[in-house]
């Protein structure tokens, strides 16, 4: 594993091994779908996140109740919060409202959160790591120096201090997650169509005279996709946790009623020796769904390694 | 080696002065400027223009900016709006603390995980190899203000084995010397401080050191798997080398370059990480008074914070680079 | 690179493989020596199927083949260094009468450097980069003989200056990116003269070298060898290096010996189809060639050994009975051996070395 400085910054958070590395070429078609099949993590992890969009689209059939429904308010005591029960299956929280429908609603929050900012993160980043890897010179320069400077403020801060501008709101945490994905993905992208142009078949293709635009978004991006593909389902869990933490620290939707994984958690802390079952319902659930996404990016790029074939 | 040290601090400073400015435009971009986002979005427009005034939010934006930026260079931050102190002052009050548990953390990340990862890959594609592996990719989804309820849960309210408040038991007198506890209560030579600092850093030390220790124990595997198949390996085992000679002069040696870049990665982001990690232990770091200045809009703590965290980020990666060269004899050339 | 043979070769014995009237005894005798891969889920991979043959003191003796033929997989074998999950290896390797087949990885770690040595391919990704030439050296002979640091590092020294390397002295404080190529070879090849082993593996020593530095490496191979009776083998798909050195030459193809004598009588009339084939396709700088005729087909296109001769799908001169069961190898009359049952017509130097 050569791995270069800037690989490992472009890693950050979560994930590990040598993505620079990971090559191209046609591993995006059959043979690397043939082998995320056929590899366990990937059919764990893809089944997890299955269930987990399923359980979010179809959260209003799954719920057994409302989840703002306060209506067994009644039974709350400042010393005992009725944990799991035939009626509620994860126990009551502590406004009297149902804990599982809660958490099954709270997958929507989660998937739409860490799904659009990542969208929004990765198509930016994207775009700018095309201008800067396509046009070089002083684009690329200018788009290094602005990624240098986003990258010298690790993650969580940056998106810390973008939602605390912005204030508190779902729009906050998706724009203050995806902010800190944009130089990531920029640079991955630059750094992958950097490489991917020094290969001897760009040289050959240009030999021939194929016109640079059309051989740069012709051969160039779409073989630097498979690094973009593998960094995107393994920062996906990282979305999610991170939204999760923000919206933990109170920095998510100004109404209580809003059922939020990360939110959930804050509300816990004061009730951990009454109700330790409200922080591990949620906290599970926000740790298997990263988890599923885990494993996920590392099939994909298992697949897409070719160092790995054999 | 100091041509490469200098030429890589003044790399920051073009770093601090867009960091400062984003941060800054960013601030006052906001529909309403920063006197709404203190007041909210009910404040009246007389309120608004005297919070206004007493900011200076009413001048041009360049001239506010010049005015930060000439207190900035002679390291004031400015006031807090919610503390009335001084930001430079609380950051170096509360910094220490954070480098305590930043340290106890990584402690903890770095003597189980190379372990781990050195025994993961020695016993690759075993039932200990495929545990680790999997472990350290759950150890990568917890999220850490979950696992700290947790702990806190398990070995403070349950059993009551270790405390969860604070970096010392409140009734402890100890000099400050420091305010890194477990040093200040060494320079007082007092033993019980010293093991009641240590008990209040065990907790959030695992809870902080979790994930690092996930990705150090994941690089460390990879990085060894991958120099045991480098050519050199197999050379030295070709000269009839012994298996420990092997271990320690070729591939222990090789194989820490990507595990010190990330070491030194983690720590940079541990160190301004913490967030999470204080807010739930009730740790009085750099963590928590940034938590609490995004909560209260506390523009000046969140500016000086974030700008301070970023230089101490952009210094430990300088330090990994300078460590980098030391093992590596290729890059101390180029 | 002129061929200067360290045994006579005219008279009817030259070519006569173990009855040899030659005085010294094999240092190493390999025999029926079989590598089987077998990784989980797929089909065992015969690597080596079956090899045979021996080399004596002061004697060089190449392997000849293609990528994939085996011939790197019977050094690695040689030296105990085949990982030891997946792979099955039988049959018997002695070295001075000793087995060296089946032996614990510690007793194995006392011959290797030491009495056998190797030096691999490419020097670049073969010596360490991150530690000193000294240090690479120096561990060698602190490994095997009981001597201190600073004398350690005197034949370090010295060795580097015999392998022709100027400023020995300055030169082991240098990391291995700091020379060239060659030098880096050179490097290796001192490590493997460390400790004077008697067999000498060298494992396409020059296939990653510029080809103005190869002649210089195989020149001063050659004369380390002669000097100190150290018995090489030379493991090569260029039919140039062999020829040059070798004294005795094995050509392997899809892990069997397919032909083997002494280096005259089989260039002089190679008798198997695929060693005509590999002469066909080396350049000649004589004009005595018209065109250079590659050998159809690739190393993949084979067929296993039990279903019939592996080079059948490629070979101009097939025929029925080349399917069905492997051909042996047959004695022929100018005491080369060959494994087919069509083989070519003798003719008269086709192709001298160089």
């Amino acid at each position: 594993m050569k791995l270069s400085r800037k690989a490992v910054l472009v890693m950050t958070e979560g994930d590990v091994e040598d993505m620079a590395e990971i090559a191209p070429s046609n591993s995006l078609g059959r043979e690397g779908l043939r082998r995320i099949k056929r590899n366990p993590l990937a059919v764990v992890g893809g089944s997890v996140i299955l269930f987990f969009i399923l359980v979010a689209i179809f959260a209003p059939l799954l719920a057994p109740f409302d989840p703002r429904s306060t209506a067994w308010f009644d039974q709350i005591r400042p010393t005992l919060i009725p944990g799991p029960s035939g009626a509620h299956w994860f126990g009551l929280d502590a406004a009297g409202r149902d804990e599982l429908s809660r958490i099954i609603y709270g997958a929507r929050a989660s998937l739409v959160i860490g799904v659009l900012s990542l969208l929004i993160g990765a198509f930016i980043g994207a775009m700018i790591g095309l201008l800067a890897g396509a046009f070089g010179g002083w684009v690329d320069s200018l788009v290094m120096r602005i990624t240098d400077i986003m990258l010298s403020v690790p993650g969580l801060l940056l998106a810390l201090s973008i939602a605390a501008v912005i204030g508190q709101s779902q729009t906050s945490i998706i724009v203050a997650v995806a902010v800190p994905n944009i130089p990531l993905f920029a640079r991955l992208l630059r750094g992958s169509m950097l490489g991917e142009r020094q290969k001897d078949y760009v040289a050959s293709a240009e030999s021939v005279g194929v016109r640079r635009r059309s051989l740069v978004m012709r051969h160039v991006f779409p073989n630097s996709l498979a690094p973009m593909l593998v960094q995107a389902s393994l920062a996906l869990s990282t979305a999610i946790i991170d939204a999760s933490a923000l919206s933990f620290l109170g920095l998510g939707s100004a109404d209580p009623g809003v059922a939020e994984w990360g939110r959930m958690l804050t509300d816990t802390t004061r009730y951990l020796r009454v109700a330790p079952h409200l922080a591990i319902f949620p906290g599970v659930a926000i740790m298997i769904t990263a988890l599923g996404f885990n494993l996920f990016g590392e099939a994909v790029r298992e697949a897409l390694d070719p160092k790995l074939r054999r | 080696m100091v041509k490469f040290i200098v030429r890589r601090l003044l790399l920051l400073i073009p770093i601090l002065f867009g960091l400062s400015l984003l941060l800054f435009i960013w601030v006052r971009a906001l529909p309403g400027g920063p006197a709404t986002a203190l007041l909210g979005e009910k404040a009246t427009p007389a309120r608004i223009a005297e919070v206004n005034k007493s900011y200076g939010f009413d001048r041009p934006v360049l001239t506010q900016y010049l005015t930060y930026m000439k207190k900035v260079i002679h390291l004031d931050f400015g006031q807090s709006i919610a503390l009335r102190r001084d930001v430079t002052d609380e950051i170096l009050r509360r910094f220490p603390a954070t480098i305590s548990l930043a340290a106890a953390a990584m402690l903890f990340a770095v003597g189980i995980g190379v372990p781990l990862g050195l025994m993961a890959a020695r016993r690759e594609r075993t039932w200990f190899d495929f545990t680790a592996v999997t472990a350290s990719l759950v150890g990568v989804s917890i999220p850490v203000f979950f696992l700290a309820q947790i702990l806190k849960y398990i070995f403070a309210l349950k059993f009551s084995l270790l405390p969860t408040i604070g970096r010392l038991t409140t009734t402890r007198h100890l000099e400050v010397h420091t305010r890194i506890e477990v040093i200040d209560s060494i320079i007082a030579w007092d033993g019980g401080a010293l093991w009641d600092s240590i008990k209040h850093l065990i907790l959030p030390g695992i809870a902080l050191g979790t994930i690092p220790l996930a990705i150090i124990a994941r690089i460390t595997r990879a990085s060894v798997l991958e120099v045991l198949n480098e050519d050199y390996v197999r050379t030295a085992r070709a000269k009839g080398l012994r298996t420990r000679a092997i271990s320690r002069g070729h591939v222990l040696r090789n194989a820490l370059l990507p595990i010190v870049t990330v070491i030194g990665l983690q720590t940079g982001l541990l160190l301004s990480g913490a967030v999470l990690t204080e807010q739930v232990f009730t740790w009085n770091g750099m963590g928590s008074l940034l938590a609490d200045g995004v909560i209260k809009k506390d523009y000046p703590v969140i500016q000086g914070g974030v700008m301070f965290l970023a230089v101490v980020f952009v210094l430990v990666n300088l330090l990994v680079d300078v460590l980098y060269a030391v093992i590596d004899p290729r890059i101390r050339v180029s | 690179m002129n061929p200067e043979p360290a045994v006579p070769v005219s008279g009817p014995d030259a070519g006569a493989p173990i009855s040899s009237s030659l005085v010294k005894p094999p240092i190493l005798v390999v025999e029926d020596l079989r590598v089987t891969f077998q990784i989980h889920g797929a089909k065992a991979l015969h690597a080596v199927d079956g090899v045979s043959f021996e080399v004596r003191a002061g004697e060089t003796v190449g392997i000849v083949g293609e990528s994939g033929s085996g011939k790197s997989v019977t050094s690695l074998a040689i030296l105990g260094l085949l990982p030891a999950r997946g792979v099955t290896v039988t049959g018997s390797i002695k070295l001075d009468g000793e087995q060296l087949l089946h032996r614990s990885e510690r007793a194995m770690q006392d011959i290797r450097g030491r009495r056998i040595a190797m030096v691999f391919q490419d020097p670049m990704s073969s010596l360490n980069p991150v530690l000193t030439v000294g240090r690479q050296i120096g561990e060698t002979i602190r490994r095997h003989q009981k001597i201190d640091r600073t004398k350690a590092r005197i034949k370090a020294a010295e060795l580097l200056d015999r392998v022709g390397i100027p400023e020995p002295m300055r030169r082991l404080g240098s990391y291995p990116h700091q020379l060239s190529g060659g030098m880096r070879q050179r490097v290796m090849i001192a490590i493997a003269l460390a400790t004077e082993p008697a067999l000498l593996i060298a494992d396409e020593p020059t296939t990653a070298l510029d080809v103005t530095i190869q002649a210089q490496v195989l020149d001063l191979l050659r004369s380390l060898v002669s000097e100190s009776d150290t018995a090489l083998i030379m493991i090569t798909h260029d039919l140039g290096v062999v020829a040059g050195m070798c004294n005795h030459v094995n050509v392997m193809y899809s892990g069997r010996i397919v032909e083997t004598g002494q280096r005259y009588a089989l260039f002089g009339s190679p008798r198997h189809h695929y060693t005509r084939g590999l002469l066909a396709s080396v350049p000649r700088l004589d004009g005595s060639q018209d065109r250079l005729q590659p050998i159809p087909g690739s190393p993949s296109d084979t067929i296993p050994w039990s279903q019939g001769c592996a080079f059948s799908p490629r070979c101009p001169a097939v025929i029925d009975a080349c399917l069905g069961s492997a051909p042996e190898l047959v004695t022929s009359e100018i005491n080369t051996r060959v494994r087919c049952v069509n083989p070519a017509p003798p003719t008269d130097a086709m192709w001298a070395p160089r």
